[in-house]
């Protein structure tokens, strides 16, 4: 029993050890990082994530990722939370096959799609928006949303639909106010993932953006074609970009084993 | 389970359907529309028919990019996997703060940018300023990913197993928990040893999560694209170029649309093939389950 444990703390600490490589060199400058390899930082500064939060060419960064990942989390949500209920609910032409065009979508390569997107986008006059990311990314977080959604729902027995209505409540009072509650955590673990695979992505956020939408995952790729690479710089930017995932993480644990037991990521 | 029969659910999926229709099949028709025509700018086309597939089907470095990511994906099928598991059966089954700790600990990498994780492995790995690269360098071995292609392989897998083997301990240990206690104590009056309760109890349980880890793990590791772009850039030479970074540069270093086109539906239908086997499995799979 006691060797288990050690076991998994070693790998815990394996896992943790280069996120924590990548703190130690934030807070420490550029001369210093150079210099000398150490452990611990000797003469912790916080100029880096100083730089960071006083330069608009960076912190934007961050405004702009968050405004698209919430703005993708709700619309995935609000048009999945219906869809899910047909899929669950209703036997009607063609929903196999729907279902399974749905998930193939989270499964094509983003770059496949990566010069149409921004041909399409373009003439919609929609490049360098938010909104464009935002609705790019539901290519493949819909699906997932979809999935999630359905594996709950399906968990709701039928017969308290049925029940509701012969009791006389319309659709929708019957859905927001009774079965929209009764799948609360489900619809925790959907935004979870929506935020999740959002967040991470890269491939169609930079494409999408130049300036004014650009999300801080580009900001720091232009850092590293640059020449002179400032290492403390660039691992303060990437600390940062762990900061709101560690959060959500914290937030839905308690959902996060139930959600992956209906094994719908 | 018991449905209704009725097409008015087509009303409730009709938003999501649009929006990913908008995303998905316009774009998918603008890529058969490069892969048939020579563009020379705009409005000057010609129609070649399928002169780009056979340059791209003949192309040498194609038939590389696609081995080499068949490796990859299978190495990282062959790794991750039993690693998963293996962890997921170490973790505490009891509810309370250890569990919290793991579950967040193991959840994190998750949560970190694709390209961000390809910046921590090349601080991590660096022979200067990288705590691994100046281990291995003052152990007196040489390492540099940016040089030798074995060493790029090896920093790759290592970044790659990190980053995903938490997923699928996550999905195992999710399965574990579905196991009633009950179980458990039948084999224990029946003195089952470890080994015939992880293979009689524990893996049967666990082969409807295990299933799903199996295709996410391979739909994404075959479509890698960042960390790899980030890290290595698909050096040194072409030892590290993966389809997906293949794909980019013909379409976007190269501008070359007709190819590129070409190229994309071939990928996207070696994909669809790959999807539509492994949900026969799954639905087999859950069928087999509510029998």
């Amino acid at each position: 029993m006691k060797k288990r444990y050690i076991v998994l703390t070693i790998y815990l600490v394996i896992i943790m050890l280069p996120i924590y490589w990548m703190l130690n060199m934030s807070l420490r400058t550029n001369a210093d990082i150079m210099a000398k390899l150490a452990f611990f930082p000797t003469d912790i500064t916080f100029s880096n994530y100083m730089k960071i939060f006083t330069d608009p060419s960076w912190y934007s960064g961050y405004i702009n990722s968050i405004i698209y990942v919430v703005l993708n989390t709700v619309i995935c949500l609000v048009t999945a939370l219906p869809a899910a209920y047909a899929f669950s609910r209703y036997n009607f032409i063609g929903d196999k096959h729907v279902f399974f065009w749905l998930l193939t979508n989270r499964m094509s390569p983003a770059a496949v799609f990566l010069l149409p997107f921004f041909q399409l986008y373009s003439t919609f006059g929609l490049i360098d928006t938010h909104i464009a990311v935002a609705l790019a990314h539901c290519l493949f977080n819909i699906p997932l949303t979809v999935w999630i959604l359905e594996g709950f729902i399906s968990g709701v027995p039928i017969e308290i639909d049925e029940m509701a209505f012969i009791d006389g409540y319309k659709f929708p009072r019957f859905f927001f106010f009774v079965f929209v509650p009764l799948i609360r955590s489900g619809i925790g673990v959907a935004a979870f993932f929506c935020f999740m695979f959002s967040w991470v992505e890269l491939l169609f956020a930079r494409t999408l953006t130049t300036t004014a939408a650009k999300p801080i995952a580009a900001t720091m790729t232009r850092t590293v074609s640059a020449s002179g690479l400032d290492w403390g710089l660039l691992a303060a930017a990437g600390i940062l970009t762990i900061v709101p995932g560690a959060l959500v993480i914290y937030f839905v644990r308690n959902y996060l084993a139930k959600g992956f037991a209906l094994g719908r990521v | 389970m018991k449905k209704w029969q009725d097409n008015k659910g087509w009303l409730f999926i009709l938003p999501v359907f649009l929006i990913v229709a908008f995303s998905a099949i316009v774009p998918l028709m603008t890529v058969v529309n490069y892969s048939i025509q020579d563009i020379f700018g705009p409005g000057e086309r010609v129609f070649v028919g399928t002169e780009w597939f056979r340059e791209v089907l003949t192309d040498q470095r194609l038939h590389e990019a696609l081995w080499r990511q068949l490796l990859f994906s299978g190495l990282v099928l062959l790794i991750e996997m039993p690693l998963g598991i293996a962890i997921a059966l170490l973790m505490p089954s009891k509810k309370g703060f250890g569990a919290s700790v793991v579950l967040v600990t193991l959840a994190l990498p998750l949560l970190i940018p694709w390209n961000v994780i390809g910046t921590i492995w090349i601080i991590f790995t660096r022979p200067d300023i990288g705590l691994m690269g100046a281990t291995i360098n003052a152990l007196g071995l040489t390492f540099d990913h940016t040089a030798s292609g074995l060493h790029a392989w090896i920093t790759l897998m290592l970044m790659e197993v990190w980053h995903w083997t938490p997923l699928v301990a996550l999905l195992a240990y999710a399965g574990l928990q579905s196991i009633p206690p009950a179980y458990y104590q039948a084999a224990k009056i029946d003195g089952a040893s470890a080994w015939s309760i992880f293979r009689y109890i524990q893996l049967p349980k666990m082969k409807g999560v295990l299933t799903i880890a199996l295709l996410l793990r391979f739909m994404d590791s075959f479509l890698i694209y960042a960390e790899p772009f980030v890290l290595t850039g698909g050096g040194p030479g072409n030892t590290t170029t993966f389809l997906s970074i293949y794909l980019v540069k013909i379409a976007v270093g190269q501008f070359d649309l007709g190819p590129a086109g070409a190229f994309s539906i071939i990928y996207f239908l070696i994909v669809l093939l790959f999807c539509y086997l492994f949900y026969q499995v799954l639905q087999s799979a859950e069928e087999g389950e509510q029998s």
